[in-house]
């Protein structure tokens, strides 16, 4: 489908609207190949292949919005799109902080940003599933302990987005993806237990060997056999690069601009203030070549950039769109995010917690009893009031080792005391997804277990 | 209605014949099985934030899924386009993953029974948008008026119509319209400035609009929203460690689908990668527990009339008077391992493979009287409201989290406690289950399900039950 012009579409759909009474417009068409190969038991599960490809349109007339979006790209599908779009102005209010970025905002940064790369288009099927089998063969083989599996699997995307507006912007970028992961399953008695590793590049030469993905997602899961619950109590904890990504979630639904100006997060009035440790730093920058969050504009046309969010734990920015920028009184800061439909809600670039500069050995080296967290689950955090709990599994430190594997627990606190309270980062930071953070420690929290 | 009369052939023109040969198209290389998903979604949204109605937007989706079995393999495609050319495509595409000579005869389709749980003549995706925008206007004018410590309102409103059609190479030839519509609120409260609290609200099924009107109105979720809020402005601290918790009536049902109904999805047991695997007939929760997964209930959010592969759903008891009776099964695994189907194949979308999922999952009610349940209970946590859940099915560990709860204090309902998350074992936390109420409820009609990257609308009830012991994850 390299073929297809949706550049020209995307400002052939903004023009419509534009002769449909819409004062203003803005368009995105995306399209994308995806393909994933399962493989369960060194057997193959499923293939899956397919292509797509779509379109959303938000307009304004004044100060009112609408916005629709279709799959059905054909000349009678995208006419019944802008229609919808422009009826939909209609119903809503009028919003006084509604409209494009202005004109100067927008642009787009140059040179190549590395997002796609052309070897993971036209990869032979037999070797994709070679791929998945070779890692899962790896765990099944690692130790005796693994007795089955839920399989391995390796996928790629290749996709385009493109966007125009009524302001004159229309960009375009490709961008490619693959990825390749497998979930043990380990036994001993009557202890089963799971875990998973995965490699993922924007290239398939970037991607780490299946042998080292299947050897350490089979050490995973081994560690976690014989898991018991501990005693209740108020202990240091250790999150793991895996799950300190997930405290750096918390932190952007808390800096994002919209929880901001609607008062629902604990961060909400504290720029300037010191809002945790002198040892953080926390940087969102979407211009680093090759990395998952990066991209040359945003979803509204603005370029990207590197915003600090967190400078030796003072506050120094929010993480804004148009929108919620001018409710602030503030500038975008180019995290624009939507979906096809709606406006522009608020994402990340490349989010991460700079590195510190003690090795995680030796974090752990120094607790006498403590947690090492390697998995979170659940919902348990509330951004309004920073209330954190959540259910965890992991190791339990004792004399500075890791002594013996934890679940059925929960581990609470609450985001601003957590925040104060990180006493270690390590130097450990490693760029596996859109957010990255190395080992981080908080001073004390509470595990809840028997 | 006539399969001619239905939407797929009305609109498109899709012919019973042009299936049979695309099925035939399918199983070209030698596969055992094919089904084709054709849907045509539309949808739309209204929300409104800070008293402004600040966004609408609908949208269409089209496309049809072509899937083929061959033994445990399967072979999957899809086309956003569904001209003739473009599906065949597809379908040579999934056929890939069986390689020899075709081996199942000719298909012929035949037209399946009817039934339909959701007579919703007018759905309300087709009722005109300013009645649906009054919606969101009364529900931030109610959540506002609620109390003067309310200082922030908003509120969503979704619908959808999905029109499917599935053809199978067994024969099976049946198609659906399944209306969907919810409503949800929250509202933010403050005392004097200080921290602020937010409750959630919501609710809806495959219903007409008059179901917002007349049944369960905006009002209604707004005050239930602005409520939980202001409670929570007093909250203290929860507690940590294992006590005796109860669970109100509705929603709090999530436990089920965390702790038991992951668990008991045909993919996992077929594998043994459930905690789950391998204990039909066996003892796995108290004898006053009976779970079940019903598929049937009228205008239910989780209700279907057929599943996404074409089946019927049911009424299935997961668990019997404590014993574990069966899985749910898809397709794939009831053709591997010969269990009956249960109508419980489900697909987020024409771009995604079917498998075994949970409908409408609930708790029979007991003989206990409410009242009598909380005054049995010297010191616990009462939980009427929840959040999200979560489970590990291998290790069967599940946590789901409390929005409102309070503290049990010789008998009484005391002080309201902060958000804390509650965690437990499957096949081992229903044992625990002392009393349950004869109060069953259905929770409004709000739950989503996640699996492998798939969400599914989903129900979930319980009756008030206690449970005499579980780790709530507070911090005092």
């Amino acid at each position: 489908m390299t073929g297809n012009d949706y550049s020209g579409l995307a400002v052939e759909i903004v023009r419509q609207a534009l002769a449909a009474g819409a004062t203003d417009a803005e368009c995105t068409v995306s399209e994308g190949d995806e393909f994933s190969a399962n493989v369960r038991l060194r057997e193959v599960e499923t293939l899956k292949e397919a292509g797509s490809r779509a379109a959303g349109l938000r307009i304004l007339r004044g100060r009112h919005t609408g916005s629709a979006y279709t799959s059905d790209l054909s000349g009678d599908g995208v006419r019944h799109m802008v229609r919808s779009a422009i009826e939909l102005a209609d119903i809503t209010t009028e919003d006084p902080h509604a409209g494009l970025p202005d004109s100067g905002e927008l642009g787009s940064i140059s040179g190549d940003l590395g997002m796609f790369c052309g070897d993971v288009e036209g990869l032979p099927t037999e070797l994709k599933i070679d791929m998945a089998r070779r890692a899962e063969d790896a765990a099944l083989r690692a130790d005796p302990r693994i007795t089955n599996s839920d399989g391995a699997s390796f996928e790629t995307h290749v996709g385009r987005h493109v966007f125009a507006n009524s302001r004159g912007f229309a960009g375009e970028y490709r961008s490619s993806y693959c990825s390749l992961s497998t979930v043990p399953v380990a036994r001993e008695g009557e202890s089963m237990e799971r875990d998973y590793w995965y490699t993922a590049s924007r290239g398939f030469a970037g991607l780490e060997k299946p042998e080292d993905v299947g050897r350490i997602a089979a050490a995973r899961t081994v560690r976690r056999l014989g898991a018991r619950k501990v005693e209740t109590q108020k202990v240091p904890v250790v999150f793991e690069p895996r799950t300190a990504r997930s405290l750096l979630d918390n932190i952007f639904d808390a800096v994002h601009g919209g929880a901001i100006y609607r008062n629902e997060s604990f961060l909400a009035g504290k720029l300037g203030e010191r809002v945790a440790s002198e040892s953080l730093t926390v940087i969102d920058d979407g211009t680093i070549p090759g990395l998952f969050g990066t991209s040359p504009f945003d979803d509204e046309g603005v370029p990207t950039r590197r915003t600090v969010v967190i400078e030796k734990g003072v506050l120094k920015s929010y993480l804004l769109n148009t929108y919620t920028a001018r409710k602030l009184g503030l500038r975008t800061t180019g995290n624009a995010s939507r979906g096809l439909a709606g406006n522009a809600g608020v994402g990340n670039g490349n989010l991460y917690i700079e590195r510190g500069v003690a090795p995680p050995e030796q974090i752990i080296a120094g607790i006498r009893d403590g947690f090492y967290v390697t998995e979170l689950i659940g919902f348990g955090v509330n951004i309004v009031t920073g209330d954190y709990s959540r259910g965890a599994v992991g190791l339990w430190i004792r004399g500075g080792e890791l002594a013996f594997p934890v679940s059925e627990v929960t581990i609470a606190g609450t985001l601003p005391r957590m925040l104060m309270d990180l006493e270690a980062i390590g130097s450990d930071l490693e760029f596996r997804g859109s957010m990255a953070a190395p080992t981080l420690m908080v001073r004390e929290m509470t595990v809840g277990g028997k | 209605m006539l399969f001619s009369e239905s939407f797929f052939p009305q609109r498109f023109g899709i012919t019973t014949r042009d299936l049979e040969n695309y099925l035939a198209e399918a199983l070209a290389q030698g596969g055992a099985y094919a089904d084709l998903y054709f849907e045509y979604l539309s949808s739309s949204s209204i929300s409104i934030d800070e008293s402004i109605v600040k966004s609408a937007s609908q949208g269409v989706s089209l496309g049809v899924g072509v899937r083929v079995i061959a033994g445990e393999r399967t072979g999957y495609a899809y086309s956003d386009d569904l001209s003739p050319e473009k599906i065949r495509k597809a379908a040579r595409v999934a056929a890939c993953i069986a390689a020899g000579p075709a081996t199942v005869e000719k298909v012929s389709l035949h037209e399946s029974g009817r039934r339909n749980l959701y007579p919703v003549l007018t759905a309300p995706t087709e009722t005109a948008f300013a009645e649906r925008v009054e919606l969101v206007k009364r529900a931030d004018r109610a959540a506002r008026a609620y109390d003067a410590r309310v200082f922030q309102a908003q509120a969503t409103y979704f619908d959808s119509l999905r029109q499917v059609l599935v053809a199978t190479s067994d024969g099976v030839l049946s198609w659906d319209r399944q209306p969907l519509a919810r409503l949800n609120v929250a509202a933010l409260a403050r005392l004097n400035g200080g921290t602020p609290q937010r409750g959630h609200a919501g609710g809806g099924g495959r219903v007409e609009l008059s179901f917002f009107l007349n049944d369960k109105t905006p009002e209604h979720f707004a005050a239930q929203a602005a409520r939980e809020a202001i409670v929570m402005l007093d909250a203290v601290d929860a507690p940590a460690g294992e006590m005796t918790v109860v669970l109100g009536p509705g929603w709090p049902g999530i436990l089920l689908h965390e702790a038991v109904g992951h668990g008991l999805e045909a993919d996992f047991n077929r594998k043994g990668v459930s905690a789950f695997s391998g204990r039909v007939g066996q003892q796995v929760a108290s004898r006053l527990c009976t779970v079940i997964d019903d598929g049937t209930i009228a205008n239910r959010r989780g209700s279907l009339n057929v599943d996404d592969e074409g089946h019927p759903t049911g009424r299935n008891v997961l668990i019997e008077n404590g014993i574990l009776r069966g899985y749910l099964q898809d397709k794939l695994s009831s053709r591997l391992t010969g269990a009956a189907e249960t109508g419980s194949g489900r697909r987020e979308s024409y771009a995604h493979i079917p498998m075994p999922r949970m409908t409408n999952t609930f708790m029979l009610a007991g003989e206990s009287d409410p009242a009598e349940i909380i005054r049995s209970v010297p010191k616990g946590l009462y939980c009427p409201d929840f959040g999200g859940g979560q489970v590990d099915i291998t290790s069967g560990n599940f946590v789901f989290s409390a929005a409102e709860s309070y503290l049990i204090e010789d008998g009484r309902v005391t002080r309201p406690v902060r958000n804390a998350t509650l965690i437990g074992n499957g096949p081992e936390a229903l044992k625990y289950v002392s009393m349950v109420g004869n109060d069953l409820k259905l929770d409004e009609g709000i739950g989503m399900c996640g699996k492998e990257g798939q969400s599914v609308p989903v129900g979930v009830g319980i009756p008030t039950i206690r449970i005499d012991r579980m780790t709530v994850g507070g911090t005092a």
